[in-house]
């Protein structure tokens, strides 16, 4: 415990009552009241999390544009200054390192926000890779951080930044005091992400509070991200599946002529990928599914296992993710979860499962 | 926290109410406030034979699984079907409406071997 890093924040979630629990490294907040009544928040008025704990690198230098667009999968020449695109970092075998949103912030100046579990790695995995001529720096430990989401989300930002305005989705300003401000999220409803000096991230999250935002732990974050078949890095993600595989093959343009892990999505691309993430929905009540619970098929042999599971609060069903042969991950499928040696009907369904 | 005098209870936090030979066994208040949300209820079957220590009923949060052991000998005679349709019972009444299961008991003193509320009170602080 005592190598536990943590948040600017951490003095707030206390006096909140906070559930606090070690998460990637840190000691984060899982919940302050209720999961379920903070899932609720988020999806009919508003919430905000702390997520200082994830990172901020810095790119810079005339050589960043070309660089980046070899270390990441998206095409960063397509941002305009000020705009963002979520994008992912591979390793040679087209594996995921991690994923991440890469932000344009001037002509020659780029703001990576990447999961806080994999910042050193990271960080040692682009700086032994660096081009002359490319500034790279982590600036993870100076801010804080903070996502507020919610239909209600742009109230409570009129109310807690008067007079700044809120970028357009997946753009990014910068208030007069120097925070930014990302209109992106993790939850599928509208909202921001906002990074100010870490000094500074108990007055901002009182202002968040105070116009309305309910305080909302990881537990609520990883329901509403699930719902919406967001990946979780370590979970849906990992150095041995690809984003092909993922589903996340949007995210990758490989018309650009070369990014690290390119080849092996070329070659997934056009022959298939032997196995897909699949968005699997109970067909009945049953208790709530799990990582790592097998996935059967209807002949009850097994085909894979759960990388993410919860009941959907907002569904009030059982659902999970998992990679499964590629045959078996078409939306209709009929399958089974083994919860503890009982037997529970699910299907292949077409992501997300909440539908906005 | 809510720890009523009139109960038993186990060091895995479940409650005991004996009246007769019939044994009722819920999650206490502190177990309840731990778990937090509690979305799912596994009840036993009724007529399951089960010795002390065996896990006999499975209530889940929305981070975790619990098992709830049984804090006696005996025989499953009813389960709470209300509890497996409204899992938040266990939330908002853990010594009433929550209740989990019934044990017809083997031998009614094994209750009086559990800890008492001061005991709990003890072991939970």
């Amino acid at each position: 415990m005592a190598d536990l890093k943590r948040t600017p924040l951490e003095s707030a979630h206390t006096a909140l009552g906070a559930r606090l629990v070690p998460f990637a490294g840190w000691n984060m907040p899982v919940q302050y009241v209720s999961i379920l009544e903070e899932h609720r928040a988020v999806r009919e008025t508003a919430g905000v999390f702390d997520i200082s704990h994830m990172g901020q690198f810095i790119v810079s230098g005339p050589g960043a544009e070309a660089w980046l667009n070899r270390m990441l999968t998206n095409n960063i020449a397509r941002l305009e200054p000020g705009q963002g695109q979520y994008t992912l970092m591979l390793n040679e075998h087209g594996g995921v390192i991690d994923d991440l949103i890469a932000y344009r912030t001037a002509a020659d100046s780029y703001l990576l926000v990447v999961n806080a579990s994999m910042i050193d790695e990271d960080f040692a995995w682009l700086d032994a890779r660096k081009d002359d001529g490319v500034t790279l720096r982590n600036e993870s430990d100076s801010w804080a951080g903070m996502a507020v989401q919610g239909p209600q989300a742009a109230e409570v930002f009129a109310k807690a930044c008067p007079g700044e305005p809120l970028p357009a989705r997946n753009h990014l300003h910068v208030t007069g005091t120097g925070a930014i401000v990302c209109r992106t999220g993790y939850t599928g409803e509208d909202g921001f992400e906002f990074f100010c000096a870490a000094a500074d991230g108990v007055t901002a999250w009182q202002r968040f509070l105070d116009a309305g935002a309910t305080p909302c732990g990881l537990g609520a974050r990883d329901t509403l991200r699930l719902e919406m078949c967001y990946p979780l890095n370590g979970n849906d993600l990992s150095p041995d599946r690809t984003p092909i595989e993922a589903g996340l093959g949007f995210f990758c343009d490989l018309d650009k002529p070369e990014f690290i892990g390119r080849d092996v999505l070329v070659r997934q691309k056009s022959e298939g990928p032997d196995l897909r993430l699949a968005a699997i929905r109970y067909t009945s009540k049953g208790p709530p599914p799990r990582a790592h619970y097998p996935v059967l098929d209807a002949d009850s042999t097994i085909i894979g296992e759960l990388a993410s599971g919860a009941l959907s609060p907002t569904l009030d069903v059982g659902i999970g993710m998992a990679y499964l042969p590629a045959a078996q991950a078409k939306p209709g499928t009929a399958l089974q979860i083994d919860v503890r040696g009982r037997l529970f009907p699910a299907e292949v369904v077409k992501k997300p499962f909440l539908k906005k | 926290m809510n720890i009523p005098t009139e109960l038993r209870y186990c060091p895995s936090h479940e409650w005991v109410r004996l009246e007769g030979d019939i044994a009722t066994v819920g999650i206490s208040d502190h177990a309840q406030a731990e778990l937090t949300d509690v979305v799912f209820v596994e009840l036993p079957a009724i007529g399951r034979g089960v010795d002390a220590g065996d896990p006999t009923a499975v209530v889940e949060s929305v981070k975790a699984a619990s098992d709830i052991y049984a804090p006696v000998g005996g025989e499953v005679v009813e389960a709470n079907a209300e509890v497996a349709a409204d899992p938040s019972l266990v939330n908002t009444d853990p010594y009433g409406e929550g209740w989990i299961f019934k044990l017809r008991v083997k031998n009614a003193d094994d209750v009086s071997g559990l800890m008492d509320a001061a005991a709990y009170q003890a072991h939970i602080s």
